[in-house]
């Protein structure tokens, strides 16, 4: 591509102000990494036990029922302590979108004020 | 080679989907599949067009295709004749950096969206209105991005708007899509006719339509004054910054997901329109000597609500139960950051003792920078995130996370492009949403430390976000009801493989963007007489 | 000197009876009143934009003599007008289809789901 200068434009980093990123360097690192864990990993002890416990997913003791549906945590029971914490904020929000249209542009009129009185018009 | 195509290249970005637009439901009548290959052989060309054009307009001086249309980094083309005439008449299509960065965006998307539903909307009656309007909306995108004339501007932002509305209500069996069908329309019209107030006060003040004829004879009167804030506020109503956003998620949620990609780009049109106004038209009067103070007070405002935008958006997120709505939020937060970066590089205007001429320190320089590349960063990977929730519901016929689950089994390509996404969106490197948002990070870091630490807050709690999708609808044992699930049809595959690559080539080489795609474009955005000499 | 203020005057009372029924009036229907209220208020103050005093119609080739009042505003208006009722029309229907769903054109009943 004559786009570009030459083809040590693709390497180069990207400087900010204040720091520099380059996304070649840092692949290059997790891949030395991963391959050093990985050969650690091939020293430990590699034999199991087919069909009995060991193989079976581990569920701190509690029961595993054969109906699938309810051993999948549901979507609105993941966050629950952030969102019990959190409640007082979440009815606020809740109130403030509650899909009035004429709210909509009531915030709108008022960020008009806002802005106006900022700026030095009113 | 390509000089003639380039001469008339801008007129030609925007025509040919119109055409295109108004001959497929002829094409449409004799056949179904020669209609989708119409469809996707137009949007290609209109790429393809959108691409020749940028580059020739980024590219350095020896070698781009026709360097003599380009006059100090900017393409004028004018409707009708040879010169605009004095005083100025015909409308003006002026294509500076800034256009042709968006312009670039506003090319990818489309492509995606209709390869994406040539095989998600096979069983959906009415397909020749969709692709008709889909059309409708890329020439409305492509014109609104191009012009250099603020009613030509205001005509195409109304015909976006409409030929959204209407496919947003696609579905119109289902009560939840009409109604945010409508809520859509009533913002957008009390929005443009704020824009359409603000451009009669500047016409009757300066007697002109061009953008470049305003900005070289503007001053900051009062009536100005109104005009600035109106249009400003009314257009960011347009863009989904707080607390004026909570028609977005709505909005994008309820749509077809292919629709959804498109209007994401219609967002962001109406987000370079605030850049337009505030940089160029006004720019002389808000970044100068005389009104240093109003620059200032304008970016703090808009760092203040930024931070809003953020904080709403990603709290919303973490209690939706919805797919696509909670992917909405997200998006969301994600303009926030945008808004921050502007608003912050603005806060940090001085003035140079010695020489007098007031500019953006460079801190400032580089949240330009950063927020500019999170445009399109944030664009195609929200647009990758919707796809996917869009082959999830065409899969298993569920919008809700809560009867969802396992789904990784059986659909292995359409896992890992979430994954994908997921990583993008978060900031997680080596993806392209680090880059942009280590930029912003550290510029804002140095104008004010508060406002870094809640930006990278948010972007764990984003992170937080889909992870929780991820485990809600792909991991976890296989249901019974989702046995025969297969993966998705190919066609879907490759429009969302598209947007891949492009995340991850922008993310293996930022450098190669950064230098050629968003710093010309910065540059021009700041340089306002470049484009008052473009006339 | 007075005379010439009326209709400045009439668009701004237009635009703040048409945000009054936007904001504080239940009924879709009544919103969509506003909304067409807003857009007469505008399309007004861009004709007003355009008089001249003692001024005829810019449609002559020969004109009788005398000042003409400014053709631009004029075709930005008509072009308004247009499309202004393409959205109108567009609203209504929604609004046909909304009324099918939920029995009700309260703009409070109408929203999301919740789970």
């Amino acid at each position: 591509m004559s786009f570009i200068d030459s083809l040590s434009q693709l390497y180069e980093t990207l400087n900010t102000d204040s720091g520099f990123w380059n996304p070649l360097v840092w692949i290059t690192a997790f891949v030395i990494v991963f391959l050093i864990i990985y050969i650690i990993r091939g020293y430990g002890n590699k034999n199991y036990k087919k069909n009995t416990e060991q193989t079976k997913a581990f569920l701190s003791g509690n029961p595993e029922f054969e109906d699938k549906e309810k051993m999948h945590v549901k979507a609105k029971n993941l966050y629950w302590g952030f969102n019990e914490t959190l409640k007082g904020l979440y009815k606020l929000l809740d109130r403030m979108h509650n899909g009035n249209t004429s709210d909509f542009i009531l915030w709108f009129v008022v960020i008009l004020g806002i802005f106006f009185i900022v700026l030095g018009v009113l | 080679m390509f000089e003639q195509i380039l001469t008339h290249a801008p007129a030609l970005a925007v025509a040919i989907p119109l055409l295109g637009a108004f001959l497929t439901p002829l094409v449409s009548k004799i056949n179904g599949k020669l209609r989708n290959v119409f469809v996707v052989i137009i949007t290609a060309l209109t790429s393809f067009i959108v691409a020749l054009l940028s580059y020739n307009i980024l590219a350095h001086e020896s070698v781009k295709f026709a360097p003599d249309l380009v006059k100090n980094g900017i393409q004028t083309y004018i409707f009708g004749a040879g010169s605009a005439g004095d005083p100025v008449v015909r409308i003006v299509f002026e294509v500076d950096g800034v256009n042709a960065f968006m312009i670039i965006l506003a090319a990818i998307l489309p492509l995606a969206a209709v390869i994406y539903s040539w095989g998600f909307m096979k069983d959906e009656t009415g397909q020749d209105k969709y692709y008709t309007l889909i059309l409708l909306l890329t020439a409305g995108m492509l014109g609104m991005m191009m012009t250099g004339d603020l009613f030509n501007f205001f005509v195409f932002l109304e015909i976006t708007s409409i030929a959204s509305a209407a496919l947003i209500a696609y579905r119109v069996n289902n009560k939840f899509s009409v109604q945010a069908a409508f809520k859509y329309i009533v913002v957008s019209t009390i929005g443009a006719l704020f824009v359409l107030f603000a451009i009669a006060i500047l016409y009757g003040q300066y007697d002109a339509l061009n953008m470049a004829v305003i900005a070289k004879s503007i001053q900051y009167g009062l009536l100005d004054k109104i005009a600035l804030i109106l249009l400003i506020v009314a257009l960011a109503m347009k863009a989904g910054i707080a607390p004026m956003h909570m028609w977005l998620p709505e909005a994008y949620g309820r749509a077809p997901s292919s629709v959804t990609v498109v209007i994401i780009g219609t967002t962001l049109g109406s987000f370079y329109g605030i850049l337009r106004v505030g940089f160029t038209i006004f720019g002389e009067q808000i970044i100068s000597e005389s009104n240093l103070e109003v620059g200032i007070a304008l970016g703090w405002v808009l760092v203040g609500l930024a931070i809003l935008t953020i904080f709403i958006g990603v709290l919303m997120a973490l209690k939706q139960n919805d797919f696509k709505k909670m992917i909405g939020f997200a998006a969301v937060a994600e303009i926030g950051y945008m808004v921050l970066a502007f608003g912050a590089a603005l806060a940090t205007m001085y003035q140079d003792s010695v020489t007098g001429i007031t500019g953006i320190s460079s801190s400032g320089l580089t949240a330009l920078k950063g927020g500019m590349f999170h445009i399109l960063n944030d664009a195609l990977d929200v647009s990758l995130l919707f796809l996917v929730a869009g082959a999830v519901y065409y899969v298993s016929k569920e919008s809700s996370l809560n009867r969802l689950g396992g789904l990784a089994r059986n659909m292995k390509y359409t896992t890992i492009f979430f994954i994908i996404g997921l990583v993008a969106v978060s900031g997680l490197p080596p993806l392209n949403g680090f880059a942009s948002k280590l930029m912003i990070y550290q510029s804002t870091y140095e104008i004010n430390p508060i406002l870094a630490i809640v930006a990278i807050l948010c972007s764990i709690l984003l992170l937080a976000t889909f992870v929780k999708v991820f485990y809600a609808a792909f991991l976890g044992p296989k249901l019974p009801k989702f046995e025969n699930v297969k993966e998705v049809p190919k066609s879907m595959l490759i429009g969302m493989l598209v947007l891949t690559c492009v995340i991850i080539f922008i993310g293996l080489f930022p450098n190669l963007v950064v230098e050629n795609i968003v710093t010309p474009a910065v540059t021009a955005l700041q340089n306002a007489s470049a484009y008052i000499g473009g006339i | 000197m007075m005379a010439f203020q009326i209709p400045y005057l009439a668009v701004a009372g237009l635009i703040i009876i048409g945000l009054y029924a936007v904001l504080f009036k239940r009924n879709l229907i009544k919103m969509i009143i506003g909304i067409t209220l807003i857009e007469s208020g505008v399309n007004l103050f861009l004709i007003t934009l355009s008089f001249r005093e003692g001024s005829t119609a810019p449609i002559y080739t020969s004109s009788p003599g005398g000042p003409m009042s400014l053709p631009v505003p004029q075709a930005l208006t008509l072009t308004s007008i247009v499309i202004g009722v393409a959205v109108l029309a567009l609203m209504l229907s929604l609004v046909i289809h909304i009324f099918k769903h939920y029995k009700t054109l309260d703009v409070r009943k109408i929203r999301e789901e919740d789970n």
